[in-house]
């Protein structure tokens, strides 16, 4: 009985069957990268990186230890200016402008793309001007102002409701989970346009590392977020696209759904299922 | 997608080889089940028939093991890639080889009626036929899948067509002898039951088929033609 192809009298084969799958290409993108080098001294860490980070999206970079995915995430805000001997070529444009260019105020840049680290590093202040600490920088005086974004930049890291009846307490008394969100809280204050977040919850236990994967998609609605992680489930679980580094280039850059069910290369399938890593 | 092993955890390796085996071995069954069912048909041979109607629990327990071990492997280990597409490919055929051994059990029982009966034997020639075929078919899909091999999967899978065509002139053929003589009519309809369990077997074996296609290649091939399928698997 040839029934197969035809369910309710619909035809099965006119079905678009990659409708799940998004596509880089369509994309606005953010940022973009082309034909970045980034050497340290003598050795060779980048090679020859092209790819485009997509607007209000979360791009994961994975990739065994030494691979360049934090290398690569510290251009995007010049962090690797700091290190004597880190030589960068190629270009990275941020709203069309090459963000190596001399012209850049770097300052400025780290206003646009704000970053949060492995551990969280809150100043040893009390929680609001944890927060505060970057409008006051701006020059920001209002208080009414600074209140009204202290505690939006907080309930947009989902901390509020934790802290609002002690923002005069020093912040170093929060739990790791709850100070790694004020520092996100901290890096959002400013409205940047881009998050940069490196390892952001490996140092968490696994229930506040949920809540940053929560915050993180809660986040995408209004930034750009590009994360490094070494936690795959976590890549899997928070990221639209995913970038499979190896050896200081970019094997594969894929929508994440496909990467981990049928990635394209052989390398990126052997450190997904954990042949290599 | 060449190999299972090679995982830095060794006992990932053999997690995952255990199911591929236990699937084997389920397949070993449902196909000695089958041929079993063809056999007794022919022979009229009560007793084998009561065999495979007695011997499908074992088919049963062992879908509910490999179910299980599978869902421990996704709780712990969370497979990705081809690691996950062979387990959901292994969760899927043990579903189809649990209820080719239900259609099995089916023309068994079909068999212990007909080995009593007193019909000529020319009415179940087709079927016999038709079971060897299939048989046949369903040998060759769970080689297909013991060898991941996907140009032997499409191959396999076009044998369903042939089986199809095949059922809807055995049903022809059967409807000849119930208007010839309508007090056969209880007995064929039994025939005609066999009939259809062979040709739904068939439709199973397919499906195994294209699980096989799905764990190598990563495309999910069910409900499109199989000249599409081949295009799709053959353009890369």
């Amino acid at each position: 009985m040839n029934t197969k192809n035809m369910t309710h009298g619909i035809n099965l084969e006119n079905l678009d069957r990659s409708q799940e799958a998004s596509h880089i290409e369509d994309e606005r993108l953010a940022i973009r990268v082309e034909n970045l080098n980034l050497h340290y001294g003598p050795t060779q860490a980048l090679f020859n990186i092209s790819m485009g980070i997509p607007e209000h999206k979360v791009t994961a970079f994975i990739g065994p230890s030494g691979c360049g995915k934090s290398t690569l995430l510290r251009c995007f805000n010049r962090m690797n200016d700091l290190v004597d001997s880190c030589r960068v070529s190629g270009k990275i444009t941020l709203d069309g402008e090459n963000i190596y260019s001399k012209k850049i105020n770097v300052a400025e840049l780290r206003r646009k793309i704000g970053m949060v680290f492995q551990k969280p590093n809150p100043f040893p202040k009390s929680i609001y001007e944890n927060v505060a600490y970057g409008l006051r920088i701006q020059g920001v005086k209002d208080k009414r102002r600074l209140d009204e974004s202290v505690e939006k930049a907080l309930k947009g890291a989902a901390l509020w409701d934790e802290v609002k009846d002690r923002l005069q307490e020093n912040a170093l008394g929060l739990s790791g989970g709850q100070q790694q969100r004020l520092v996100i809280a901290r890096a959002i204050a400013i409205e940047p346009e881009v998050l940069l977040l490196d390892e952001p919850a490996s140092a968490l236990d696994p229930i506040s590392t949920l809540k940053i994967e929560e915050l993180i998609y809660e986040l995408k609605k209004q930034y750009t977020i590009v994360i490094v992680t070494h936690n795959m489930q976590q890549a899997a679980r928070v990221s639209d696209y995913t970038a499979f580094l190896y050896l200081g280039e970019v094997v594969e850059f894929q929508d994440t759904n496909t990467l981990f069910t049928n990635p394209g290369e052989k390398k990126t399938e052997d450190y997904i299922t954990g042949r290599y890593g | 997608m060449d190999k299972l092993g090679d995982h830095i955890s060794h006992q990932f390796d053999e997690e995952l080889e255990e199911i591929r085996n236990r699937v084997m071995q389920m397949g070993g069954i449902v196909e000695q089940q089958l041929s079993d069912a063809i056999k007794a048909l022919t022979d009229r041979d009560e007793a084998l028939a009561e065999i495979v109607v007695t011997s499908d629990y074992k088919v049963n327990a062992l879908e509910v093991q490999i179910d299980e071990e599978c869902t421990q492997i996704i709780a712990k280990r969370q497979p990705a890639a081809s690691d996950l597409r062979l387990v959901i490919a292994v969760i899927k055929t043990i579903t189809d080889l649990e209820r080719i051994g239900d259609e099995a059990e089916r023309i068994g029982r079909m068999a212990m009626h007909f080995a009593e009966a007193k019909s000529d034997n020319k009415m179940i020639t087709g079927i016999i036929h038709l079971g060897e075929r299939v048989h046949h078919m369903l040998h060759d899909s769970l080689d297909a899948f013991a060898r991941m091999d996907v140009e032997r999967a499409i191959e396999v899978a076009h044998q369903d067509l042939k089986i199809d065509k095949q059922y809807e002139s055995i049903l022809r053929e059967l409807m000849t002898y119930m208007m010839e003589d309508p007090r056969s009519i209880p007995e064929v309809v039994n025939m005609m039951w066999s009939a259809r369990a062979l040709e739904r077997i068939g439709d199973r074996a397919r499906n195994i088929c294209e699980y096989v296609i799905y764990l190598v290649k990563g495309k999910d091939v069910r409900h499109i033609s199989l000249e599409q399928v081949e295009r799709d698997t053959r353009k890369e």
